[in-house]
């Protein structure tokens, strides 16, 4: 059986299905990360003193971490451009760059966590730290789901640019607005946890 | 965008380049507020302010949501009212603390 509406757009919806999919997914996940915030808050507001994240974690690597996404973000956004240019050649060098920048992120993001653990900060030492590594070690979750379904759409899935094209940039639209989700929700992680 | 002109993705690129340095500005811009170590209050406005700037312009631009079809709009209208509600939880219970 074919799947419907999967490179032209529904008639009602005038979307194709997974633009509208992708959509409701991440409404899902505005809560799921919201629901974190929102417990942040409240142990914030509800402790008797809270301390400052530029004292106890890194703000230099973090900052080194906002720009890799934020960078990773424009190659996302440039592959899905270079595919509608029809330049596939460009679209695997974005790509490529944007999984790279996705790992140098967790790359950043290991140092700054087992400099704590060999520290003995671990998430039971403070609610503030409870709280941090739950947050961000949700985002790294993220952050290796992106990479999983990049690093496919720009090996072995890319053979669908041969035939299906449209469906293809479809695709790595889809896996874009994913990603930018992920860069979303760090930009405003880091000045809750780091720079507060 | 589908079926969108090569001048027109080529403007668009243009404007992800552009959007690119206005992140970074930002992003530097809410570092160097932050080392200022102003008012608890202040610091969490200036941050949130900036950090909104910032989600809108990766929403409407990266996630092209600046020109999107009526249901997605209808879709995050509700996120953002679920979302709002999710935030005031909080302030609730203290609101019930205090009346209590």
């Amino acid at each position: 059986m074919q799947i419907p509406y999967v490179s032209t757009a529904r008639p009602d919806t005038g979307l194709f299905n997974a633009k509208l999919g992708i959509w409701l997914f991440l409404a899902s996940e505005v809560m799921l990360f919201g629901a974190l915030f929102s417990s942040y808050v409240l142990l914030r507001v509800g402790a008797p003193v809270w301390p400052h994240g530029y004292d106890l974690l890194n703000v230099p690597l973090a900052t080194l971490n906002t720009v890799v996404l934020i960078s990773s973000s424009v190659t996302m956004v440039m592959s899905w451009a270079s595919l509608l240019l029809k330049d596939f050649k460009k679209y695997r060098m974005y790509m490529g760059a944007t999984i790279l920048l996705a790992c140098m992120f967790l790359v950043v993001k290991f140092f700054e966590y087992s400099s704590k653990f060999s520290h003995d900060v671990f998430p039971s030492t403070s609610t503030f730290y409870a709280i941090y590594f739950t947050i961000t070690g949700l985002h790294g979750l993220h952050v290796i789901g992106g990479i999983i379904v990049n690093s496919y759409f720009w090996g072995s899935g890319s053979r669908m640019w041969r035939t299906d094209p449209v469906r293809f940039t479809n695709r790595v639209e889809i896996a874009g607005l994913y990603w930018h989700f992920v860069d979303l929700v760090w930009i405003f992680l880091f000045p809750v946890l780091y720079l507060l | 965008m589908e079926g969108a002109s090569v001048e027109e993705v080529k403007k668009s690129v243009r404007t992800y380049i552009l959007i690119f340095v206005a992140l970074m500005v930002l992003t530097v811009v809410t570092v160097a507020v932050s080392a200022l170590h102003l008012s608890v209050g202040a610091a969490i406005a200036v941050a949130l302010v900036i950090a909104s700037i910032k989600a809108t312009l990766v929403a409407g631009y990266f996630m092209h949501l600046i020109s999107e079809k009526k249901l997605i709009y209808a879709t995050l209208v509700l996120t953002v009212i679920f979302f709002v509600v999710l935030m005031l939880l909080p302030v609730s219970h203290y609101a019930d603390r205090i009346s209590g």
